[in-house]
């Protein structure tokens, strides 16, 4: 490892990297603009100026920019040398003559970046005495506020979004300093990472606007570490609340997961925590008034479970705990898996998959270092939207191994690297029944039926191993796709291999384990990522439960009275004629849930249940990860979590495990115990009497402010924080001031880096994991010596058919998601339902865009209006799923028309 | 007479077509390379010659060759920089509109020599009539065999595109113009990859100035001794100069290769006119440091401008004269330089508007003293290494000098709250 000299002092450092991340690394203070180490170099801000000496001997030394050397053995530098500092300082200068003197009104005042940096150079006069420019500011759609005055130029806003997550509608126009960022006129950002502008802008041009309509600073808010809900992938988040209500979602870093971004539905989805429509206060149906009669709910309960058979059906947008809690109180022996037989069907053979086969699941960050890609039946964009930008990272990634050797430049440098690439790519195949936006990427992308997607998989991996029987009847495009991708495949050391939960067909995704474990076969170290729909469906078919459809059986042959159902909407689990058939035959429904829905009107109780943010819960992301989200705020009314909810009705029916565990702890170790396969979710946070120097971990900032005002409408005196008596964390200001475990980071802060910047603080190096290692812990690894058993038969092609359509889900980022389309902004980017068709469907049908299509299913009618998509499938109709109130039949399913 | 090679043929007026150009020895020296000479021989005589950039750097341009990598397979790109916009130059626009032949075929010598297969024009926006017989000269140059494919009957195929700007000088500098070239914003590329390893679309890549082309086909006809026997100095060749301002004859002149100011000043560019006096010279062009009447004897070689403490650039002069403010003078060229900053990187694009602001305040009468320590703050802080690319030094060069050489008549504006020169209308 090179040595180099900072201000006469030797440091080892990284061989590798450049001199801006290595002294940033080694603690030291250095300000940028430009550099971000997901982005890389281009030397544009001039912010991180250090003088570079020859030898011992020169003192004279010259200016460089840290973020454009490598670093080299022997080099001699200076931070401080008056030279360097006051160019940095003069840097602020310049950017100063046009910054305006928003700060106090500006929403990235307190989390600015250009603030930090203005003050870490010293910069506190302004000599520039002219008027400055100005701009007009864009509209720029629901999430993001434009200010373009106060741009500092340092083009990371345009880095990200075009070269990063491949966005084509933000750019950088005009020249000299009127250099201008946005868009080519006012619209909304199409790219579904827009929200990250929000971080990567150093200053206030690009700001949460989600945040705007209930402004809190960063330092007045109660934010705690939290996990994403918005799919099954499981990034990690900073929740902040101030006020009884959820604020603002940004990004918490972990090196192994999301890395430094998110996808707009997570950042943006969280709104229906505040959501009118939330269930505040317990309610017991039929009795007068709806209250509980005087009677304290969980007695009503109680009678409830008495009268007659109960039955629970669970949750995987719930935690496992509350799942947990739930298979426990009703017994393993009535406990539901709350979720369609497709979903059941295609998670528990994912799982099985990854525990029993020889091929690991990738983390995200491992699927970003693919070096070639298969991704059978996804729109990962719209499926598990971060997974996508990973994608594009591998893809991307693979040309630059290549160039940085033959023009001798090291990675970091973007823009040499990037030209020195071009367009070329790395090898993704993409096969889906419709164009993906990944498309674009592909060396070959293919739209085709789901069976027909597990054909070529399946002739793909017969082309690697002699164990798969070849497919029978393929067709010359079939065979000629798999035939390139076998190759590609062949020709890597790392490939991954994307299948889920969309294209709703197991013949995928043993299609795309027929492929991995061929290539693991050759001595290829492959790697497996299956989408599942939900933030803990890995978790829940874990825990295990019967299916949905068992309990439907058990109630309509009236072996069961009480259902209760725990934070799951069934009208979206079933067509609402089977849901409403259910409904009917049961006696009592009891519901735990946060938001009033089409069950809650079912339900007979309801029990007001925490959100992510006012509840502490574990999930298992798709890579099999358990993940601990911590409560952010205590939620008003009697909200609390569904599993304290069990434990109470547990304690008060004398359940002989559960009336013995009280707190998160307690469950966490239960669980543990009863389920050997969750072994370690214990460690996944310090327990609840964990302590720094004697005290709590802080969710609140030592600068959090009006705490002896905000409540004096009430009471005159402060009243006394709440006590968490889960966690290791405090709802106060007071507490441990250091870092704290990676686990349990309630929000990125160092003294002079009051930014999101600030994690680099926290990093081992920049860019890279977390001081003790990013959290989460694998609970699914391979079994590396497994004898490999293949699955043998392909499915028939797919043919379409007379006077049918076979129906494929569509999944929309925004409007497929439950919760996240709470958010107004997120539901006006929802598509209106549609019938998808390919034109020469339209043609046999004989309609055309707009006319309305009739089917039936079930006995069912439905009428859906059309659209045309050539890149759909023949033969094909998508409908797009989970949109609020568009109740469809299921699919995939063949219907007459 | 001296020789003139590069400039003896060029008509009176209009342009020397391919029939005339051919009737004077055109495309010799081309048949001479393709029968006689491997590609590194044409590089080794380029360098033995010692040719040195004619577009202002002033690097050997064999040497830039050999970096060239020769053994990387896919294609190799040759570009002549014809985006002549450094203000008071207008050398290339006499080549290019005089004799686009001798261009071309420099040009084609050149691409033999790195081997490339394509090469492009980059010209000025503004060149108008040096487009129209650009695009006229490759078109006859196809015509005849020197362009396409099999060259002259040889194993050598070359295709030429004419690109016109759209008029940034920022495109002057070669990694920005390979940028434009590519459709992308004319901003700056980081050196290294230098463009010979990494230049257009990512391939090795020759920019070279068209005087600098030009030169190809009489070195390899004449050799490098001669080349360099045209010279009065170490630097070999001819040059060509220029002079504008209040002189009696401003215009363009081929000369040897290190001809002292005076000779410039005097014996071609006529002397100043009546009633002007010659306070100083911007030696070439608007991005170099003044130099004043104790420099006339200065050699204008490239050694000999860089130790009086300025630089040869393109060797065409901007005199300043008794009448004109230099604060005026300083102003205008600043704001020339801040308008044409690509804005990549935070000095040039915030600091050159801030100067150009100073300049006009004083000029207005209403600087200050703490306004010309900011000046010279900026040429300070503006200099080569601290700024991405050097438009922004460059611009620092006319300021820096002016602030040296003329600092009486900053203060006065401030002292006096207005522009001592402005009864003077220009």
């Amino acid at each position: 490892m090179p040595i180099i000299h900072i201000d006469n002092k030797p440091y080892e450092v990284k061989d590798g990297k450049n001199l801006l991340e290595a002294v940033l690394s080694l603690g030291f203070n250095l300000p940028y603009f430009c550099w971000h180490p997901a982005l890389g170099s281009v030397g544009a801000c001039r912010q991180c100026a250090v003088k570079a000496f020859r030898d011992e001997q020169d003192t004279k030394g010259r200016l460089v920019m840290a973020c454009m050397e490598p670093v080299r053995d022997n080099m001699r530098i200076s931070i401080a040398d008056s030279d360097a500092a006051g160019f940095r300082k003069h840097v602020i200068g310049w950017l100063m003559t046009n910054h305006p003197h928003d700060c106090a009104v500006c929403d990235e005042g307190g989390s600015c970046h250009l603030q930090d940096m203005t003050v870490m150079t010293g910069h506190n006069y302004r000599d520039y005495h002219f008027t400055k420019r100005t701009y007009n500011n864009q509209y720029l759609g629901p999430f993001l506020n434009h200010e373009m005055n106060r741009c500092i130029q340092c083009y990371r806003c345009v880095r990200f979004y075009k070269d990063f997550a491949g966005g084509k509608d933000l750019d950088v126009f005009a020249a000299h300093n009127h250099v201008y960022f946005g868009r080519q006129q006012d619209g909304t950002l199409e790219s579904e990472f827009s929200g990250n502008l929000a971080e990567i802008c150093p200053t206030g041009v690009f700001t949460d606007k989600t945040l705007k309509q209930h402004y809190t600073r960063k330092w007045d808010l109660t934010t705690a570490p939290s996990i994403c809900q918005g799919c099954g992938l499981g990034c990690n988040i900073i929740a902040g609340e101030r006020y009884g209500s959820l604020r603002q979602i940004t990004n918490r870093y972990n090196g192994d997961v999301n890395g430094y971004f998110l996808c707009d539905r997570g950042r943006y989805g969280y709104e229906f925590v505040n959501s009118k429509e939330r269930i505040t206060e317990p309610l017991v149906r039929h009795y007068p008034g709806d209250a509980a009669n005087g009677q304290p709910v969980l007695h009503h309960v109680r009678n409830r479970m008495k009268a007659g058979k109960v039955i629970g059906i669970g949750s995987p947008r719930a935690s496992l705990e509350s799942n947990y809690a739930l298979k426990e109180l009703v017994g393993a022996e009535h406990f539901y898996l709350g979720i369609s037989e497709n979903d059941h069907e295609l998670v528990s053979l994912m799982l099985k998959i990854l525990q029993q086969g020889p091929v690991r699941a990738a983390t995200m960050q491992e699927a970003a270092a693919a070096d070639a890609v298969l991704i059978l039946g996804e729109d990962l964009t719209n499926t598990a939207p971060m997974l996508a930008l990973s994608v594009r990272q591998a893809v991307r990634r693979i040309p630059v191994q290549e160039v940085v050797s033959s023009i001798h430049m090291p990675a970091w440098q973007d823009a040499a690297v990037r030209e020195a690439v071009q367009e070329s790519k790395g090898p993704l195949f993409i096969l889906n029944v419709l164009e993906t936006k990944l498309d674009e990427l592909a060396a070959g992308a293919y739209h085709t039926a789901p069976d027909n997607i597990a054909r070529i998989g399946f002739a793909v991996s017969h082309l690697l191993s002699g164990q798969v029987p070849e497919v029978t009847g393929m067709s010359d495009e079939g065979k000629a796709a798999a035939q390139k991708i076998a190759a590609a495949l062949k020709a890597a050391k790392n490939p991954l291999i994307i299948a889920g939960y969309s294209s709703c067909n197991e013949a995928v995704i043993k299609a795309a384990a027929n492929v991995a474990w061929a290539l693991k076969e050759q001595g290829i170290d492959a790697m497996l990522s299956f989408t599942v729909p939900e933030c803990n469906s890995m978790g829940l078919e874990m825990l295990g439960g019967h299916r949905l459809d068992s309990a439907i059986d058990e109630v309509m042959n009236g072996n069961a009275a009480t259902v209760i159902i725990l934070e799951n909407d069934l009208y979206r689990r079933m067509d609402q004629h089977t849901a409403n058939h259910f409904f009917d035959r049961c006696k009592d429904v009891i519901l735990l849930d946060h938001l009033f829905n089409a069950t809650a009107e079912r339900a007979n109780i309801l029990l007001p249940a925490a959100t992510f943010a006012e509840a502490d819960g574990t999930l298992v992301s798709n890579e099999g990860r358990a993940q601990r989200f911590l409560q952010v705020f205590t939620a008003a009314g009697s909200m609390q979590e569904s599993w304290r909810w069990l434990l109470q009705i547990a304690t008060l029916n004398g359940h002989p495990v559960l009336q013995h565990l009280a707190h998160l702890d307690d469950i966490v170790v239960a669980i543990q115990q009863r389920y050997p396969v969750f072994t370690g979710i214990e460690s996944l946070t310090p327990p609840a009497d964990f302590r720094m120097a004697g005290q709590k971990i802080p969710r609140e900032t030592h600068r959090y402010s009006g705490r002896t005002a905000m409540q004096a409408n009430l009471h005159v005196s402060e009243p006394k924080p709440p006590e968490d008596e889960d966690t290791a964390l405090s709802f106060t200001m007071e507490g441990y001031r250091g870092e704290p475990p990676s686990s349990v980071i309630p929000f990125f802060w160092a003294p002079g880096w009051n930014s999101v910047q600030s994690v680099n603080k926290y990093q081992v190096e920049t860019g890279g994991p977390l001081h003790g290692g990013n959290p989460g812990k694998r609970l699914i690894e391979p079994k590396v010596n497994a004898q490999t058993k293949f699955y043998m038969e392909a499915p028939q092609p797919f043919l379409p058919l007379s006077g049918h359509l076979l129906l494929v889900p569509v999944y929309h980022i925004f409007g497929s998601e439950e919760l996240s389309v709470h958010t107004p902004g997120i539901a006006e980017r929802m598509p209106a339902p549609y019938i998808m068709l390919h034109s020469e469907d339209a043609r046999r049908f004989q309609v055309t865009e707009g006319h309305l299509l009739y089917f039936t299913d079930k006995g069912h009618q439905y009428a859906l209006p059309v659209i045309i998509n050539d890149k759909l499938q023949k033969g094909a109709a998508g409908i797009p799923v989970g949109l609020p109130h568009m109740q469809v039949a299921e699919a995939p399913q063949l219907v007459k028309i | 007479m001296k020789e003139r090679p590069l400039t003896q043929y060029i008509p009176d007026s209009g342009t020397l077509h391919l029939r005339e150009y051919e009737a004077v020895g055109g495309y010799a020296a081309l048949r001479k390379v393709l029968r006689e000479m491997t590609p590194a021989e044409v590089t080794a005589l380029v360098k033995d010659a010692n040719l040195k950039g004619r577009g202002g750097a002033g690097f050997s341009t064999g040497m830039k060759w050999s970096f060239v990598p020769m053994d990387v397979p896919g294609p190799r790109y040759l570009v002549a920089n014809a985006d002549e916009m450094e203000p008071g130059t207008f050398k290339d626009r006499w080549l290019l509109e005089g004799n686009p032949h001798q261009l071309l075929e420099g040009m084609i010598i050149s691409a033999y020599a790195i081997q490339a297969t394509e090469a492009f024009v980059f010209l000025r926006w503004a060149y108008k009539y040096a487009a129209h017989e650009m695009r006229r000269a490759i078109a006859d140059a196809y015509m005849a065999g020197y362009l396409g494919k099999n060259i002259l009957g040889k194993d050598f195929n070359l295709e030429m595109q004419l690109h016109t700007g759209v008029g940034r000088y920022m495109c002057g500098e070669e990694t920005a113009l390979l940028n434009s070239l590519e459709g992308k914003r004319a901003t700056p590329r980081a050196k290294p990859p230098f463009p010979q390893v990494s230049g257009l679309f990512g391939r090795p890549t020759i920019v070279n100035n068209v005087e600098t082309l030009s030169w190809m086909p009489h070195i390899v006809n004449n050799g490098p001794e001669w080349f360099k026997s045209l010279s009065y100095t170490g630097d070999g060749g001819t040059k060509i100069y220029g002079v504008s301002g209040k002189v009696n004859k401003p215009g363009a002149w081929e000369l040897p290769m290190g001809v002292t100011m005076r000779e410039l000043l005097e014996e071609h560019a006529g002397g100043m006119k009546n009633g002007y006096r010659f306070r100083g010279a911007l030696p070439g062009g608007a991005s170099t440091d003044f130099l004043t009447d104790a420099h006339l004897d200065v050699k204008m070689d490239f050694a000999g401008v860089a130790a009086a403490g300025s630089r040869l650039g393109t060797g065409t002069m901007v005199v300043l004269d008794d009448h004109t403010c230099p604060v005026g003078f300083v102003h205008n060229l600043e704001h020339f330089f801040a308008q044409e900053s690509c804005g990549f990187c935070t000095p040039c694009r915030e600091g050159l508007p801030w100067t150009e602001k100073i300049l006009l305040s004083l000029e207005k009468g209403t600087g200050t003293m703490a306004d010309i320590e900011q000046l010279d703050m900026h040429t300070r802080l503006l200099g080569p290494g601290n700024t991405f690319c050097a438009l922004a030094p460059g611009a620092m060069e006319p300021l820096q000098s002016a602030l040296k050489y003329f600092r009486d008549d900053f203060e006065q504006h401030v002292k006096e709250k207005k522009c001592p020169y402005a009864h003077h209308s220009h």
